[in-house]
C-alpha cells in the first residue's frame, strides 16, 4: 500500500505554532499598538525601581517643599517633575510607575487565582453533570446577578481592609466568570468523540479531564482571563478611590486618583488625571489584546 | 437550439493570506432548455463555487477573474448588482444541500414564500402569491400544504424542508436551477422522493437542472451529461451512458472504480492513490498526474487542453484509458 | 461456537425528565409527560469470531447508539451486552480494551493537542502495555500498519487530511490490540476515493489481524461490499437480519425491500424513480404495532396493533413482519 506524507503545506503562510499565532495576531495594527504598549506597561510595571526617576516612597528624597507643582516644573535642586508632584511633593511620574505595579499584580494575582478556582469548578460541573452541576451554575447565576461592585463592597465591608482581604475579594467576585466560559467550553469538548475515544480506551476520568478536555478549553479561559483582569483592575481601582480598597502604604492607581481628587477643586488637575489616564491606557490596551485573541479563536471569523 | 446556460472558460480564485487559490481554472459546459447535468467532483474540486459563480454568490476574497457566463445570451458577469439580484430567484434559482441555508428559521413557510413571489413581480396580490404558493408546495408532493404552509421550518423534517426548498426555487418559474448537494444529508428512502419528484418537475416545467454533488450514482441515475471536475477543471464531460460505460480520463475511471458494487464483492476496490494536492500550490502540469496510474512524462510538463472527441465528449487528457500506452 | 458478543434484548431510551416547574403543575391536576426516546428498543443479535457484521438503517434507527453500548460507552437502559474474548490467555490485553470504536468525524476524533505519537501511545502506556521508552517504535509500527509513515509522529492532528486521520484513528485503536472493531459511519465524511482506500484498508487489517467488524453505515453500497452478514435496523427494532447472499437476493421485510430498491445505482443508469411513501416517523412518537406500518403498501390491521417478532424464516434468515405469519 502506497505511503502517505502529512499533506504539503504552502510555505508562504505558517501553518501551526508560535509563527501562525503571531501571523493571525498581527492581522490588527491597532492589537500590536495594544500589545506592545501592554508590554511596556508590564516592563515598567515590574522594573519599577529601576526605570523610575525617583522612589516615591522614600521619605528621604521627598520633600513637602515640592509640593504641588505643576507638570515640567523645576524644583530648587535642578530636578525636572514631569507630570508634577502630588500633594506631599511626590514625583507623579514615579508614584504612577509604583502604582501600575500593585495595580497589575493585584489584578493579574487575583485573576489567576479566579481563573484556577473558576475552571476547575466549571469543568468538573460540565464533566460529571447531575444535581452537582446544577448546583455550581446556579451559584454562578446568583452570583453573577449581583453587580461586582456591590459584591466587593459587601465582602470588604465584613471582612475589613487590606491587600489580602481585596485580593480574596477580587477573587470572590470574579470566579464565576471563569467558571461559566470553562463549563461551556468543556461540555462542547465532553461531546466530541476524542473524549469518546478516551472512554473507550478506559482512560479513567481524571485523566481525561486533565489530559484531554483541560487543555482544549484553555483558549476561552486565556480571553477571559484578559478581558478580566482589565476589569479586575478597573474593579480594584473603584474600591481604592472609595478608600475601601488598598492601604495607602501600597497605594495603586486608583487610590491616586483618590488622593488626588480634592485638589481637582482647586486646579491642580495632574494630581487626579494623570493616574487616571494611566489606568485608562492599561485598561484599553489589555482590552484590545484580549478583543484581538478571542477573535482569533472565535472559529467562525476564520477564513 | 442555442443553450439556456453557456459557461465558458469560467475563472474564480480566492485571494488569500496564503497565496492565490485557483478554485475554478478553466471551466466550461453548456446546459440546454430542460437538460439536467450532473457537475461531479470531490470535495475541493470547485463544484460549488462553480455553481456560486454562476449566480454571483463568490464573496471576497474570491471573486470571478475571468471567463464569461452566458445565460440566455447575456453575461452574467457583466450584468450590474440590481439586474443579477432581479434574476435570482425568478429566472435562475438556487437549491442548496442544508435548507436551512435558504428558510429563514423566525419567519413561516407562507410568508418566505410569498415574499419571493412579489419581490420578483410586485403586482401579484398576497392572496395570489398564497395560492401560488400552495400550488407549488403540492407540487413537491407536500400534503395539506395550506396547513403546512403556516408552519415554522423547525417543525419540518429535513426531508420536507428540503422539498420547500425546491417549492421556493420553483415558485417564479426559473428557467434554470442549480442545485449543490441537494440530497446528500437526506436519509435513503427520502433521497429517493426528492430525487422522483424533481425528476418530475423538471420534466413537467421544462427547467433546467444543474446537479452538483459527489455521488455519481445520484446523477446517473437523472442526468443526460455528466461534467466531472478535479481541482478546478472539468476533466471529463460527456452523455451519461457513454461516460460511464467507458470513462476515457483516468481519474473519472478511477471514481467509478471506487464506489462499492455488489458486483465486485469480496475484491479490494479500485482505490486512487495519494490525496488531492493543495488548491494553492498546483503542479505546472496536470493536477491529477501524482495519483495517475496513466501518467506519461508530457503530464508533468503542462496542463491538458480540453480536447472534443467523438459522441459530444470533452476530455482534457494526454493519455487516456483505453488509448494505447507507450 | 461460542459468540464473541452477545447483545440481549438490549435497549436504551433517553428521559427528558420533568423540572420542576412541570411537577408543580403536574400536581395541579396538569398532565404532563417525561419525553421518552425508544433509541433502541430490545435488540438482540450475536456476532462470532472473524465475522464482518453490517448494521444499516436511516436516521433515527438507532445503529450509532447500539454501537457505543457495544463499545462500552453508553450503557444499556435494559439488556446486556456479553463480550467473551476468544483469547483469554495471559499478557494479552485486559477485557475492557477489547472492543474499540472508530468514529465518524476525523476533525473531531483525534485530540487537537496532541502530536500523534502520544495519541498512539497513550492507552498502551496508560495500561501498561509498552513501557515509555518504546513509544517511538511502537508507534512507528502502527502508523506503518495504516498505510502511513514516520513524518507523522510529531505532527498534530490539523496538519493531515480527513483520510489521514481516519488511519490514525484506526492506528489507534489498533494500538490496543483489540479484537471487535466498531465503526461507526468511519467513512461516511470521506470523499469517495478516500474512501475506496480506507475500506480496503479496513479489509486488509482484518485479514492480518485477526479482527471482527461490527459495521454501522447508511450506505448500503458500502455495506453489501464488506458485510458478510446484515441487520437491519428502523426507529430503534431490528427489522431482518440477513446472510449478505440472501439480503441482496431475497430481502424479506418490506422495508428492507424499499431500501435495496430506492438506492441509486451506477448500474442501473438513467432511471425512473419509485420512492416509497412517508417520511420516517419521529422517535418520540412512533407508530404503534410494526413501526414501519404508515409506509408500507402491504399493512394491515395487525400490523398497526401487534409487533411483529423477529422469526427465522430460512436459516439464518431473520425478519420481523406479519406478512411472513401466514407461512
Amino acid at each position: 500500500m502506497a505511503k502517505e506524507t502529512a499533506k504539503a503545506q504552502p510555505q508562504s503562510y505558517p501553518s501551526s505554532g508560535w509563527r501562525k499565532f503571531w501571523a493571525d495576531y498581527s492581522e490588527s495594527p491597532l492589537a500590536v499598538v495594544a500589545l506592545l504598549v501592554f508590554g511596556a506597561i508590564l516592563f515598567i510595571a515590574i522594573f519599577a525601581p529601576f526605570v523610575s526617576p525617583t522612589n516615591p516612597y522614600d521619605l528621604a528624597t521627598v520633600d513637602i517643599m515640592n509640593s504641588r507643582l505643576a507638570p515640567g516644573s523645576e524644583d530648587f535642586a535642578g530636578n525636572v517633575y514631569l507630570l508634577g508632584t502630588d500633594g506631599a511633593g511626590r514625583d507623579m511620574l514615579s508614584s504612577i510607575f509604583y502604582g501600575l505595579r500593585v495595580s497589575l499584580g493585584v489584578g493579574a494575582f487575583s485573576g489567576l487565582i479566579a481563573l484556577i478556582v473558576g475552571a476547575i469548578l466549571g469543568l468538573s460541573a460540565a464533566y460529571f453533570g447531575g444535581r452537582y452541576e446544577t448546583f455550581v451554575m446556579r451559584v454562578v447565576d446568583i452570583q453573577l446577578s449581583f453587580p461586582s461592585i456591590l459584591m466587593a463592597l459587601v465582602i470588604l465591608a465584613i471582612f475589613g481592609k487590606g491587600v489580602e482581604k481585596t485580593i480574596i475579594a477580587l477573587i470572590l467576585v470574579q470566579w464565576a466568570y471563569y467558571a461559566r466560559a470553562a463549563r461551556a467550553s468543556a461540555l462542547v469538548e465532553k461531546n466530541k468523540e476524542y473524549v469518546e475515544a478516551a472512554k473507550c480506551l478506559a482512560l479513567g476520568d481524571r485523566r481525561i479531564i486533565l489530559n484531554h478536555i483541560t487543555p482544549n478549553c484553555m483558549a476561552p479561559l486565556i480571553v477571559v482571563g484578559t478581558l478580566q483582569t482589565a476589569h479586575a483592575i478597573s474593579l480594584e481601582a473603584t474600591l481604592s478611590f472609595l478608600g475601601l480598597g488598598l492601604p495607602i502604604t501600597e497605594p495603586s492607581l486608583g487610590l491616586l486618583i483618590g488622593n488626588g481628587f480634592e485638589f481637582m477643586y482647586t486646579g491642580d488637575y495632574w494630581i487626579s488625571i494623570f493616574p487616571g489616564i494611566a489606568l485608562l491606557i492599561t485598561i484599553v490596551s489589555i482590552n484590545l489584546v484580549g478583543d484581538q485573541l478571542r477573535d482569533m479563536f472565535n472559529p467562525r471569523l476564520q477564513r | 437550439m442555442a443553450p439556456i446556460l453557456d459557461v465558458r472558460n469560467l475563472q474564480t480564485h480566492f485571494f488569500t493570506k496564503g497565496g492565490v487559490l485557483k478554485a475554478v481554472d478553466g471551466v466550461s459546459f453548456e446546459i440546454g432548455a430542460g437538460e439536467i447535468v450532473g457537475l461531479v467532483g470531490e470535495s475541493g474540486s470547485g463544484k460549488s463555487i462553480t455553481g456560486f459563480s454562476i449566480l454571483g454568490l463568490v464573496d471576497a476574497p474570491g471573486r470571478i477573474v475571468g471567463g464569461e457566463i452566458l445565460f440566455k445570451g447575456k453575461d452574467l458577469k457583466t450584468l450590474p448588482v440590481a439586474e443579477m439580484q432581479k434574476m435570482r430567484g425568478s429566472s435562475i434559482a438556487m437549491i442548496f444541500q442544508d435548507p436551512m441555508m435558504t428558510l429563514n428559521p423566525v419567519l413561516r413557510i407562507e410568508t418566505q414564500m410569498i415574499e419571493a413571489i412579489q419581490t420578483h413581480d410586485s403586482s401579484v396580490s398576497k392572496d395570489e402569491a398564497r395560492q401560488r404558493s400552495r400550488d407549488a408546495l403540492g407540487l413537491v408532493g407536500i400534503s395539506s400544504p395550506e396547513e403546512r404552509m403556516r408552519a415554522y421550518p423547525h417543525q419540518f423534517s429535513g426531508g420536507m424542508r428540503q422539498r420547500v426548498s425546491i417549492a421556493i426555487a420553483m415558485l417564479n418559474r426559473p428557467d434554470l436551477i442549480i442545485a449543490d448537494e441537494p440530497t446528500t444529508a437526506l436519509d435513503v428512502t427520502i433521497q429517493g422522493q426528492v430525487i422522483h419528484e424533481m425528476q418530475k418537475l423538471c420534466k413537467k416545467t421544462k427547467t433546467a437542472l444543474l446537479w452538483i454533488t459527489h455521488d455519481l450514482a445520484v446523477v446517473a441515475g437523472i442526468s443526460s451529461r455528466i461534467c466531472v471536475m478535479y481541482a478546478g477543471r472539468i476533466v471529463e464531460q460527456g452523455p451519461n451512458e457513454a461516460l460511464i460505460g467507458s470513462p476515457m480520463h483516468p481519474y473519472t475511471n478511477g471514481l467509478l472504480g471506487s464506489v462499492p458494487s455488489q458486483n465486485r464483492r469480496g475484491e479490494p476496490l479500485q482505490q486512487i492513490e495519494g490525496i488531492v494536492p493543495s488548491l494553492l500550490d498546483l503542479p505546472p502540469g496536470c493536477a491529477f498526474e501524482n495519483r495517475c496510474s496513466h501518467a506519461v512524462d508530457a503530464c508533468s510538463q503542462s496542463a491538458p487542453d480540453e480536447m472534443v472527441m467523438a459522441d459530444q465528449r470533452i476530455l482534457r487528457c494526454f493519455n487516456r484509458v483505453g488509448q494505447d500506452q507507450t | 461456537m461460542k459468540p464473541l458478543l452477545k447483545v440481549s434484548n438490549v435497549s436504551r431510551d433517553f428521559i427528558k425528565s420533568l423540572d420542576l416547574v412541570a411537577k408543580f403543575l403536574n400536581r395541579l391536576g396538569q398532565d404532563h409527560r417525561e419525553e421518552i426516546v425508544h433509541a433502541v428498543d430490545d435488540v438482540s443479535f450475536e456476532v462470532f469470531n472473524g465475522e464482518v457484521v453490517g448494521i444499516v438503517g436511516e436516521s433515527g434507527c438507532g445503529k450509532s447508539t447500539l454501537g457505543k453500548m457495544v463499545a462500552g460507552i453508553l450503557p444499556p437502559t435494559a439488556g446486556q451486552v456479553h463480550f467473551d474474548s476468544a483469547n483469554k490467555s495471559e499478557g494479552a490485553t485486559p477485557d475492557d480494551l477489547k472492543t474499540q470504536m472508530i468514529f465518524q468525524d476525523p476533525f473531531s476524533s483525534l485530540n487537537p493537542r496532541k502530536k500523534v505519537i502520544d495519541i498512539l501511545t497513550e492507552a498502551p502506556v496508560h495500561h501498561g502495555l509498552i513501557k515509555a521508552s518504546e513509544k517511538r517504535e511502537f508507534a512507528l509500527d502502527m502508523l506503518n500498519r495504516v498505510g502511513l509513515d514516520s513524518s507523522a509522529l510529531g505532527r498534530y492532528p490539523h496538519q493531515f487530511s480527513g483520510g489521514q486521520r481516519q488511519r490514525i484513528g484506526i492506528a489507534r485503536a489498533l494500538a490496543v490490540s483489540p479484537e471487535l472493531l466498531v465503526c461507526d459511519e468511519s467513512i461516511a465524511a470521506l470523499d469517495v476515493s478516500i474512501q475506496a482506500q480506507v475500506l480496503n484498508l479496513f479489509v486488509k487489517l482484518k485479514q492480518d489481524y485477526d479482527l471482527t467488524y461490527l459495521f454501522i453505515s447508511h450506505d448500503i453500497g458500502v455495506i453489501e461490499h464488506i458485510s458478510d452478514r446484515v441487520i437491519v435496523m428502523y426507529l430503534g427494532r431490528i427489522v431482518e437480519t440477513a446472510p449478505i447472499e440472501a439480503f441482496v437476493k431475497q430481502p424479506n421485510h418490506p422495508y428492507t425491500k424499499a431500501l435495496l430498491e430506492g438506492v441509486p445505482r451506477l448500474e442501473i443508469g438513467h432511471r425512473n424513480y419509485e420512492p416509497v411513501s412517508g417520511e420516517i416517523p419521529s422517535p418520540l412518537d412512533p407508530p404503534t404495532g410494526c413501526h414501519f406500518h404508515p409506509r408500507c403498501k402491504h399493512s394491515s390491521e395487525r400490523c398497526k396493533a401487534v409487533r411483529p417478532a423477529l422469526v427465522e424464516i430460512t436459516p439464518d434468515h431473520f425478519s420481523a413482519c406479519h406478512l411472513n405469519d401466514s407461512e
